[in-house]
């Protein structure tokens, strides 16, 4: 450090200094790092459990420093339930992609949150299967190509994209559910500020708790991760706009 | 005038993606496109070290959690 200066910001400690394997620019780093911010900021490092999906993020137990469960695919809202009901003091939040919460895990998912299960989902929602070489996810745009719509998605055949935080608000026992990106500092900043609240409020036991990211996927939408910026800023926000679609009165949470 | 801030950019994390030096307001980071670090990645790095004010933008934008922030004590 030069003289004269202090330390205003540096990666969180319980991000384990290990390279990850995601792609350059890719938001599942970035998620990472704001979910360990929060640990290391309130101290929690030992009363929150991860429960990993099956998708990119399913070797994530590898770079956060805190208990981690590998889930089977699409199954983590199940395991996150389990854990939450053996274990209620502890903070638990599921990490899910599109692939795995949307697709395989849509009834796992519906029904945690219909039962009102007190842990916090974090969905990324890229709009691709990443992991598996960038096939049409539930969340794929309308005419958005991938390696199993050459010519874009239609929406004659494979319906529109489905819209998690909308439909999933829509049930009593869901508490929070809040949607937001990483495209821009300031929404990267919301994005932190949405998971600190709906951890509050999972601390509080006022229901299911459920925060969509709109992530990016460099790779697979064939471009750089600053078009991927733009892609997201100009496609897909005005499709799933950003927000908040239910929360708790502020008296119960503070 | 010594400047507000300044970086410092982990040269073997750093991937190359750019988010910082596109959101930098000050532009003074910029991508060595003349180097790579052991994985033949292009890394960014302080370009112009009297333009940081700190803000941070660039470190909340890393995916990779390669940059820490120093700012001056006033």
């Amino acid at each position: 450090m030069k003289p004269g200066y202090e330390q205003i910001y540096k990666r969180p400690e319980t991000l384990l200094p290990k390279r990850m394997h995601y792609c350059p620019g890719c938001f599942h780093s970035t998620i990472h790092k704001i979910i360990m911010e929060i640990v290391e900021e309130w101290d929690i490092q030992d009363k929150v459990i991860g429960v990993c999906p099956v998708g990119c993020s399913v070797f994530a137990y590898d770079y956060l420093d805190i208990d981690m469960q590998e889930a089977a695919h699409g199954r983590a809202a199940a395991v996150a339930t389990g854990i939450k009901r053996m274990l209620p003091d502890k903070i638990v939040f599921s990490y899910q992609g599109d692939g795995d919460l949307a697709a395989i895990g849509t009834a796992e998912t519906i029904h945690a949150c219909n039962r009102g299960e007190n842990f916090t989902f974090i969905f990324i929602n890229n709009g691709i299967y990443g992991m598996t070489g960038g096939q049409m996810a539930p969340t794929t745009l309308e005419g958005q190509k991938t390696t199993t719509s050459p010519y874009g998605r239609e929406p004659a055949t494979t319906g529109m994209p489905i819209k998690m935080s909308e439909l999933v608000s829509q049930l009593i026992s869901v508490a929070y559910v809040e949607r937001v990106s990483c495209n821009t500092p300031a929404n990267t900043r919301k994005a932190k500020r949405a998971i600190e609240k709906a951890f509050k409020i999972q601390m509080k036991g006022l229901g299911t708790t459920f925060i969509e990211v709109v992530s990016n996927c460099p790779s697979n939408w064939k471009c750089t991760p600053e078009e991927s910026l733009e892609w997201i800023k100009e496609k897909a926000l005005p499709y799933f706009p950003l927000g908040v679609f239910k929360e708790p009165a502020k008296e119960e949470v503070e | 005038m010594p400047a507000k801030g300044y970086v410092e950019i982990s040269i073997e994390t750093c991937k190359g993606c750019n988010l910082c030096v596109i959101h930098c307001p000050t532009k003074c980071l910029a991508l060595n496109t003349s180097d790579t670090n052991s994985y033949g990645l292009h890394y960014a790095y302080m370009v112009d070290e009297d333009e940081c004010i700190a803000c941070q933008n660039c470190a909340i934008m890393c995916p990779d959690a390669a940059i820490t922030v120093f700012k001056k004590v006033s």
